[in-house]
């Protein structure tokens, strides 16, 4: 409607309007709407950030003690803290990085450097996109299937194992911008010096790209260490610090903890469960505005 | 090797000054270094990119023969049965699947308006210093874990709209022949709303960020021509910048959707883990992914197991066609800006 009325409400034609001033009015009282909206639309998303750090603040800081980083999860009704899921969380994610890191930044290498229009590049990028959002409770049945199952329990290398999965492609799409950002005459200039591909990629390109490929460690971390999900079935979980091989038996996590001691019954488990959530929020935000700063100052350069 | 003492290079190698024999020995030995390394170092990579493609094909693979027995004991009721029984090992997946659509209804019916007015604040009204800060803010509800959003859901926000938005809502639509029943039942706190609500505010970052590209690209002169008009802020956005960006802004909603749709954690802690198909939305309910999150590791017997992994097997069909259209989407206008 306003389409019409806008384009044949010209001061020639004022019988096609109301009144032209009824119009304006008209046009500008949907205006004023829409900007109110949008105020509040953005005033309900930061809201519920504030509300969200809040509670998390609220709730989780009075459980904050010294105690929580050094004894184990406690049986029901006890005092205890979030050590062994601590470690089993850390220990998990840097293993996923260290398996995952390196793939992903050899498959973004070759599709940025050695298959940048080969028919290959196209279809990882596309399947690669789909991986990066796909349901990481499906990761989690993957790895079941392939790892836990045959071995016949449950593991902390599984765990890790589809942490990894999850870092591959957080990696793979961010290697490939970066390197793809690289100027292309740095590259010619070191080729023209007689340098084969692969020095040019090792000597140049990965310098030049190094913050950006960090930044995407950073996410990638980020992302693994608040999932829940693929470790449900895969690490599964542990009451005490896992025996030893620790890495061959169930392994706590952070996440997974919170998961069973939000839902049990027992009060010092859920106030522990608001503490481990406070602590995963915290590390997870500093390291998502880290990465953010790495690649905003790369930019400014 | 330098040239002997201020000789023209032309001389030199016109007199033939013999090269010795370790010395072409060492010029193979590293030049045959380069090629090889050089050679290794590509096919690694390229290895390593077809390692990619394998991951995909070993999650569908994997996830197609752990569901195989149940789909041959079931066939295609499996998908329109809705009893789901453990102990006679009869199963459908019906209400899951119901579950799974509501919730992603109601989060992106909420989602995608809200999602539209940041961005249209963020790229219109915002002044410049204030938008980065705030647009990293709606990025950081994209980076708050999800468990986050279901024990944050469960503790504050189900008992929050059990006092309030909910009684309000059923006393409002009470009355209404229809709508009655879609808000009917007691207030429980958690159910398929309860979940709905949680996950607009997860996929909002998804939405507001895509869409925020999109809306950077529109050429400057579009909307300038459009302001030059007279145009007011809404009528750029709804006539010149939305056109101009529709199949991005598609896309981007399609992204949320394979979000919304596969989200787990927050969704098991307020849906209520019921298995049943209510035409409320305030009653409990269930998805796909919290089914798998819930019952996968205290599921007995085989067939019990290969259902639920079934369950998988359709969650990662529906979200990877949702996910594959986004990109397409997001690729069509990639080219059309780029």
């Amino acid at each position: 409607m306003t389409d019409t009325t806008q384009r044949r409400g010209l001061p020639d034609q004022p019988g096609r309007v109301r009144t032209p001033m009824g119009l304006y009015q008209r046009r500008h009282l949907r205006n004023q709407i829409v900007i109110g909206l949008s105020f509040g639309a953005t005033g309900i998303g930061l809201g519920w950030l504030a509300v969200i750090l809040g509670t998390l603040l609220f709730e989780g800081v009075s459980g904050l003690s010294l105690k929580v980083f050094t004894e184990t999860t406690p049986p029901p009704g006890a005092d205890g803290g979030l050590l062994n899921p601590i470690v089993g969380s850390l220990i998990m994610t840097v293993l996923a990085i260290f398996i995952g890191t390196p793939i992903g930044i050899l498959a973004g290498t070759y599709m940025a450097e050695y298959g940048r229009f080969s028919r290959l590049t196209q279809v990882v990028r596309f399947i690669n996109d789909i991986l990066l959002s796909a349901p990481s409770i499906v990761v989690g049945l993957f790895i079941y299937e392939v790892m836990v199952a045959p071995m016949g329990h449950f593991s902390g290398i599984a765990g890790a194992v589809a942490l990894a999965v999850l870092v591959i492609p957080v990696v793979v799409r961010t290697t490939e911008d970066m390197l793809s950002l690289v100027p292309k005459e740095l590259r010619e200039a070191a080729s023209a010096l007689g340098m084969p591909l692969a020095y040019v990629i090792g000597k140049v390109s990965y310098r030049a790209a190094r913050a950006g490929i960090i930044t995407g460690i950073l996410l990638a971390v980020a992302r693994i260490s608040g999932e829940t999900a693929p470790l449900l079935f895969t690490a599964l979980n542990h009451q005490f610090f896992a025996d030893f091989p620790y890495l061959n038996a169930p392994m706590a996590s952070l996440p997974v903890v919170i998961f069973q001691f939000a839902l049990s019954p027992y009060h010092e488990w859920q106030s522990l469960a608001w503490t481990g959530a406070l602590i995963i929020t915290m590390t997870v935000l500093a390291l998502s505005i880290t990465a953010r700063a790495l690649a905003s100052s790369r930019k400014v350069a | 090797m330098p040239p002997p003492g201020g000789q023209p290079v032309v001389d030199v190698a016109l007199q033939g000054t013999p090269v010795s024999q370790p010395a072409v020995r060492e010029r193979v030995r590293v030049l045959t270094k380069l090629r090889v390394t050089d050679t290794a170092f590509h096919l690694i990579t390229r290895a390593a990119a077809i390692g990619v493609l394998i991951i995909l094909g070993g999650v569908i693979l994997s996830l197609f023969s752990g569901a195989l027995p149940a789909l041959r004991e079931f066939g295609l009721s499996f998908v329109t049965e809705q009893r789901w029984n453990p102990v006679t090992e009869k199963f459908g997946a019906l209400a899951p699947i119901y579950g799974t659509v509501v919730t992603s209804f109601i989060a992106m019916a909420i989602a995608v308006p809200l999602g539209l007015l940041i961005t249209l604040f963020l790229t219109e009204l915002c002044p410049m210093w204030l938008r980065r800060p705030i647009g990293i803010a709606i990025e950081l509800l994209a980076g708050i874990p999800s468990i986050i959003y279901g024990i944050w859901g469960l503790f504050v926000f189900a008992p929050f709209l059990q006092r309030t938005l909910q009684p309000a809502l059923i006393d409002l639509f009470g009355p209404i022949p229809i709508l009655s029943d879609v808000f009917a039942g007691p207030p429980y706190g958690i159910g398929m709303l309860t979940a709905g609500l949680i996950l607009a505010i997860m996929v909002l970052p998804f939405i507001t960020s895509v869409s925020r590209d999109v809306f950077e690209a529109v050429p400057p002169v579009l909307k300038e021509a459009a302001y030059g008009l007279g145009c007011t802020t809404y009528e750029v956005v709804r006539y010149v910048v939305l056109p101009y960006t529709r199949v991005g802004v598609i896309g981007g909603v399609m992204l949320g959707l394979g979000r919304a749709l596969g989200e787990t954690m927050a969704v098991t802690f307020v849906i209520g883990n019921a298995h049943r198909i209510s035409s409320s939305v305030l009653a409990p309910g269930t998805t796909i992914s919290a089914t798998i999150a819930n019952e996968f590791t205290e599921a007995v017997g085989d067939l019990y197991t290969s259902a639920l992994i079934a369950l998988g097997l359709i969650l990662f069909v529906i979200t990877f066609i949702v996910l594959a259209a986004a990109r397409y989407l997001l690729l069509r206008i990639e080219r059309r800006i780029g």
